[in-house]
């Protein structure tokens, strides 16, 4: 079977209370679904035997600024089994602006959580080390935020003396 | 032949210190490569045999700035990075010299953002602005030779790191790290 119909079928035996979106673009498959089971997809996607998403490429997220659920971290996943990539997403609202962490699942996803808690904010619950990853420590903005001026916030990041 | 049969007539030349000390010291400009992005490139192509910076004396470029004269600013200095090319500006012995290469350190170039600094002269003295990104490699050379210039009109007095006490006399000035 087309991996493009069976994820989507083997998701819906596995979580059946739960409601997937599933859409395509540019023959890439994308799958959203609400944040407090990605823990429990990420494990399941990567530990079944005919589908082995070992690969967690990347973690990002999209600030919407206006929307209701403000932010989408999104998750690139890879299959080298199969040469495949699959995207999921979930939304996370700004009033409780946090998603468990996969990095129990994947290794990788600890520092790609660490970038997008430095850029957008969203805490990524029961990381093992969750520091920024660019910016100072002291620093107290998230630059990739919609509300973030270009040019930053002055004196925000101190210079040395003259 | 040469410089020996000028000895052998006149044996002494008149000059001054300070012009003695000015040619010894721009004769043997030596840089510190603080090649923190692509302006780097051209920076070693400016060192390689076709512009051969050992020309104009400098091709000792050191990797310790306790050895160096000239710091060649060469890249993007990000708010992260500018501590640290801070520290290394301080630890060279005085009399330096800085050369902001390229538009970035110059004015933050085409990174019109919030983590890079819009010109390194806030926070370092900044003698030779150089245009280009990234200026070639002659264009570091002029940046060079205009150095050579400005520490050839300077007066062994006019340097930081020299103070006259109470009695009249010039003595080094051992604090002048901590000043800075």
């Amino acid at each position: 079977m087309d991996l493009k119909t069976l994820i989507p079928q083997k998701l819906k035996e596995e979580f059946p209370s739960t409601e997937f979106e599933v859409s395509e673009y540019r023959d890439e498959l994308t799958i959203k679904f609400e944040k407090k089971i990605i823990v429990d997809v990420c494990s399941f996607l990567k530990s079944d035997v005919d589908l082995e998403f070992v690969w967690c490429s990347d973690i990002t997220a999209i600030d919407w600024a206006t929307r209701k659920n403000r932010f989408t971290v999104v998750y690139n996943i890879f299959s080298m089994k199969h040469n495949f990539r699959l995207r999921l997403k979930c939304d996370v609202d700004e009033s409780d602006c946090s998603i468990d962490t996969v990095s129990s699942v994947w290794q990788a996803a600890n520092w790609q959580e660490r970038e997008t808690y430095d850029m957008y904010g969203i805490k990524f619950k029961n990381h093992p080390d969750l520091r920024r990853m660019y910016m100072p420590e002291e620093f107290e903005y998230h630059p990739l935020r919609k509300d973030f001026p270009l040019m930053g916030i002055p004196g925000s990041l101190p210079l040395p003396k003259k | 032949m040469g410089l020996e049969s000028y000895l052998k007539d006149e044996g002494f030349l008149t000059t001054t210190i300070d012009a003695m000390i000015a040619w010894a010291r721009k004769s043997s400009v030596w840089p510190m490569p603080m090649g923190i992005s692509c302006c780097a490139i051209e920076m070693m192509a400016a060192g390689d045999p076709k512009y051969d910076i050992a020309r104009f004396g400098s091709e000792v470029m050191r990797f310790t700035p306790r050895q160096c004269d000239l710091m060649i600013v060469a890249g993007t200095v990000t708010y992260k990075m500018a501590p640290v090319v801070r520290k290394i500006y301080d630890q060279m012995p005085d009399p330096k010299w800085v050369i902001a290469m390229g538009a970035c350190t110059s004015s933050g170039g085409m990174y019109r953002s919030y983590s890079v600094v819009q010109g390194i002269d806030q926070f370092l003295p900044v003698d030779i602005y150089l245009a280009g990104c990234p200026p070639r490699p002659d264009n570091l050379l002029h940046a060079l030779m205009m150095i050579q210039e400005k520490i050839g009109k300077t007066k062994a007095a006019q340097f930081k790191n020299i103070k006259i006490d109470d009695k009249g006399i010039t003595v080094p000035d051992l604090n002048v790290i901590q000043k800075n």
